[in-house]
């Protein structure tokens, strides 16, 4: 017997704008939509519906607008609808189950709770319209020796760094998870921006070597596409230990996503579902990560940075600490919010800790064990908007991660069900009718657009601070009070409340 | 209850001046306090202070300790912690004159002092890290105990007041010096603690300076990860530090330093020849966390020499003039005209441009 679960969202149609245009029926991959001849109206079904605004947002009319079902078991606090809806889900299934994109639970935002600083008379805010407002930087270690040549010039002794014109890079999304055309979104955007984009877990498709110098290549625990070419290509090589979706287990591609090109680009078998292992079983433990973070320099002869990227959990300060002292150049470090195109729900929900509280505890620890300028520190999951990289770096960190509002900027509306194939948007599927969807001659406009509003936004906030060099902004948390925020909250982010004066 | 400087940030306006001959021959200090008392209306009566080169010739190989204390208890407990770690050469009181607006003064001591030979040889240490760590644990240790002087042949000289007064307090027309910068203070909280006056001094570094940098924490964080506690949260204090580390720990010359902590825009560093390119990208690459942000001017004193270095927008003035062997400093430059009317060449340095004075023979850049 399986219980008929009434669905969250109803389409709503009106019929006096409707113009049976049948748009939406072609539009919608899931089949919500449908004409009745009989009558000469669209109908809708609503239980196919993911709310992902497609139709409503190609609706010539505007006709289209998708609502919250009013329909409602006996109010419940503990037992919310949703709730109720899992367990007879769990029940007509026996199944594991499954979301995608990042944890939407009402847990609280620490960017919310944080406010930056602004310049009043003793000194001055600096106007980025008409004065120098630098954003450049470089992530990669620092510990160079002071060297000098015969003539007494230093000699660079720097490790490889990578050099970014804006602090924010595109985080690793795997072709596989999405489409071709949002990769090369993706990697055209990077290039034209002067910041990265990350390959994911899945390969980089041969079409996509051009772009190498603006490419950071993913080396993940089932070691998806990777060979010597692909780190040959890249500008740097992330070793991805875990992400803020879904600590502590590995990455699962649906089969119905691995089509030829996805296959080959994988260098793994069509159709079948790939999924990645928890641990990489060549690393237990710190001291392996260590061999591989070597291997992989050895194997680009030291002339790329590695990133080790972990997910946000209870013990990063000390874990972070630990790859610091492991030759890794770049830690990455990914929220319990980041993103996934399909994690087991349990875990995306309740794995993890806030970004916000690991990156001031990972930064300060560093700084404590006089190692801060052996790494730099990115990170992710999940940062929405300029404000949270202008708070970000001020706790700490050298650039961000985005991932999810990269996809926005692309046309996803966030209606977490990645993990389906069937993105309308023609992002997170590997259909051939939806993925032309998304042209990249728009898509990666769309994507400059975004980081360039967000940049502007940047500066004008450093400017109002007084900064002109968002590496004078990088762990300066004087910028920063907090509001709402416990003693304990404040201790751990290392801030002083709103109101306490400087 | 009012708090002690360190116990807040203070921001703060201020006028700074300098002045060295470069002949070595010596001056009095009456000429600084002619100097700054042209700017009064740049302070407010809250702090003000002078450092002066050459003036210890009887002692210039013993590192020279001024003390504020606040009890003799203070001064017992320091002076034992000194007789442990230092051969006490000479000691006496600071010699003052009573003036009707300088009020509140500590007991002000100071120390000729030789590192003592056994304790030095097993801290394994070179002398001035030695040194400078002593300072530290002084000032971080001894409660109402103060060293805001420390380096060989030059001396800072101190107070809560307005300069020209602190200096007719320390009587500095009786000293004479190769070099002197002053300091005028103009605060937004009243410090009430005259270690939170200026110039900051480590071992031979004093630096007097006039701004309110807005990259202050992000340095702070930085330098403490190199045995430095910032004590004060005065700017002085974290670019003193930042200074000290580069030349004395990492080895840099002062035109490298002030490639790091007034950086060239990169649209500026773009444009220039291939070899400064380089060398300035590398060096903002190496060392991007001590880049200062923000208003500021500064005169660096040490052992032969003085520097001027402005942010890289020049948000405060600075001018700089010659007069014969004579060069001088001043945020305004009618200080300068104070003390010497006809000069040689007037300028103002661009923002981040460090001009540097030297000893003849010393060659330039340390």
């Amino acid at each position: 017997m399986n219980i008929y679960i009434q669905p969250d969202y109803e389409v709503v149609r009106n019929s006096d704008q409707c113009i049976a245009c049948r748009v939406c029926e072609r539009q919608c991959a899931n089949g919500v939509h449908s004409f009745d001849p009989d009558t000469g109206k669209m109908k809708a079904d609503s239980t196919r519906c993911v709310n992902c605004h497609r139709c409503v947002c190609l609706c010539p009319t505007h006709a289209l607008k998708i609502v919250k079902s009013d329909d409602t078991y006996k109010i419940n606090a503990n037992w919310d609808n949703q709730t109720v809806n899992e367990v007879y889900r769990q029940a007509n299934t026996g199944g594991v189950l499954l979301s995608s994109m990042g944890n939407p639970k009402p847990f609280p935002v620490f960017w919310d709770k944080m406010l930056v600083n602004a310049s009043q008379v003793t000194n001055p805010p600096i106007d980025p319209l008409r004065e120098p407002m630098e954003t450049r930087l470089w992530l990669g270690k620092r510990t160079a020796k002071v060297e000098r040549d015969e003539k007494g010039r230093l000699k660079n002794t720097l490790a490889p760094q990578l050099k970014l014109d804006v602090p924010i890079l595109f985080s690793a999304m795997s072709y596989g998870s999405i489409s071709y055309n949002a990769h090369e979104s993706l990697a055209r955007a990077a290039e034209e921006l002067g910041t990265y984009y990350n390959t994911g877990e899945g390969g980089l498709h041969r079409d996509f070597y051009r772009y190498g110098k603006n490419t950071i290549v993913q080396v993940a625990s089932g070691r998806f596409g990777v060979h010597k070419d692909y780190l040959e290509a890249a500008a740097a090589v992330e070793i991805k230990m875990g992400q803020g979706a879904k600590p502590g287990i590995g990455g699962h591609l649906p089969g119905a996503k691995i089509s030829a090109d996805v296959s080959e680009t994988r260098m793994i078998p069509q159709g079948v579902d790939a999924i990645s292992p928890a641990p990489h079983h060549d690393i237990y433990s710190i001291e392996d990560l260590r061999q591989l973070v070597y291997s992989l320099k050895e194997a680009t002869e030291y002339k790329k940075p590695v990133i080790v990227k972990i997910a946000a959990v209870h013990n990063a300060a000390a874990i972070a600490s630990g790859i610091a002292r492991s030759g890794a150049d770049i830690i990455a470090i990914d929220g319990y919010r980041g993103g996934t195109g399909a994690a087991p729900t349990r875990i995306r929900d309740n794995v993890g800790i806030p970004i916000e509280l690991a990156l001031a505890q990972v930064d300060e620890r560093l700084r404590q064990e006089g190692i801060r300028d052996e790494v730099s520190i990115l990170v992710g999951g999940s940062v929405r908007s300029s404000a949270d990289v202008v708070k970000a770096i001020a706790l700490g960190a050298d650039a961000c991660y985005i991932g999810t509002a990269a996809l926005l900027a692309l046309g996803c509306h966030l209606c977490r069900s990645c993990h389906t194939g069937k993105c309308n948007w023609g992002i997170a599927t590997q259909e051939p009718e939806l993925v032309k969807r998304l042209n990249p001659d728009v898509g990666y406009k769309r994507l400059v657009n975004l980081v360039t509003a967000w940049n502007h936004e940047i500066q004008e906030m450093m400017g109002g601070m007084g900064i002109n060099s968002i590496e004078a902004l990088r762990g300066n948390r004087l910028m920063l009070r907090g509001i709402g925020l416990t003693d304990t909250e404040l201790r751990l982010l290392g801030i002083r409340y709103a109101g306490e004066s400087l | 209850m009012s708090m002690r400087e360190g116990q807040f940030r203070n921001p703060s306006g201020c006028a700074v001046t300098g002045v060295i001959d470069r002949s070595g021959r010596s001056m009095s200090g009456q000429c600084m306090i002619d100097a700054i008392t042209v700017m009064h209306d740049r302070s407010n009566g809250l702090g003000g202070g002078f450092a002066g080169y050459g003036i210890y010739p009887h002692y210039k190989d013993h590192y020279a300790f001024h003390l504020f204390y606040d009890s003799k208890e203070a001064q017992a407990d320091t002076e034992k912690f000194i007789g442990r770690h230092f051969e006490v050469v000479y000691s006496s009181e600071i010699p003052t004159s009573k003036i009707p607006s300088v009020t509140g003064e500590p007991i002000i001591f100071r120390y000729f002092l030789a590192p003592m030979p056994i304790r030095l040889s097993h801290s394994h240490l070179d002398e001035r890290e030695y040194v400078a760590r002593c300072v530290n644990r002084i000032n971080a240790e001894i409660a109402g105990a103060y060293v805001f002087s420390s380096g060989k042949n030059m001396g800072i000289f101190k107070g809560v007041g307005f300069p020209e007064d602190i200096g007719r307090f320390y009587r500095l027309d009786e000293y004479e010096g190769y070099a002197w910068t002053c300091h005028g203070r103009y605060p937004t909280n009243t410090p009430g603690w005259w270690g939170g006056a200026h110039p900051f001094g480590l071992l031979d570094y004093s630096v007097v300076h006039n701004g309110e940098i807005s990259s202050y924490d992000a340095n702070r964080r930085w330098i403490e990860m190199f045995g430095y506690k910032c004590t004060l949260q005065t700017d002085t204090e974290v670019i003193t530090y930042i200074i000290d580390y580069l030349v004395r720990k990492r080895g840099l010359t002062l035109a490298e330093v002030a490639h790091v902590i007034a950086a060239s825009f990169w649209s500026t560093i773009a444009d220039k020849d291939e070899e400064a390119r380089e060398q300035q990208t590398l060096l903002r690459r190496m060392f991007p966390s001590l880049l200062v942000t923000g208003p500021f001017s500064i005169i660096l004193g040490y052992e032969g020499g003085l520097m001027a270095l402005g942010d890289r927008l020049k948000l405060r003035s600075m001018v700089c003039a010659e007069k014969g062997d004579k060069a001088y400093i001043s945020s305004e430059e009618s200080a300068i005209r104070r003390i010497e009317p006809e000069l040689d060449r007037v300028w103002s340095p661009a923002g981040g441009e460090p001009a540097v004075f030297e000893l003849y023979g010393r060659g330039s850049g340390k």
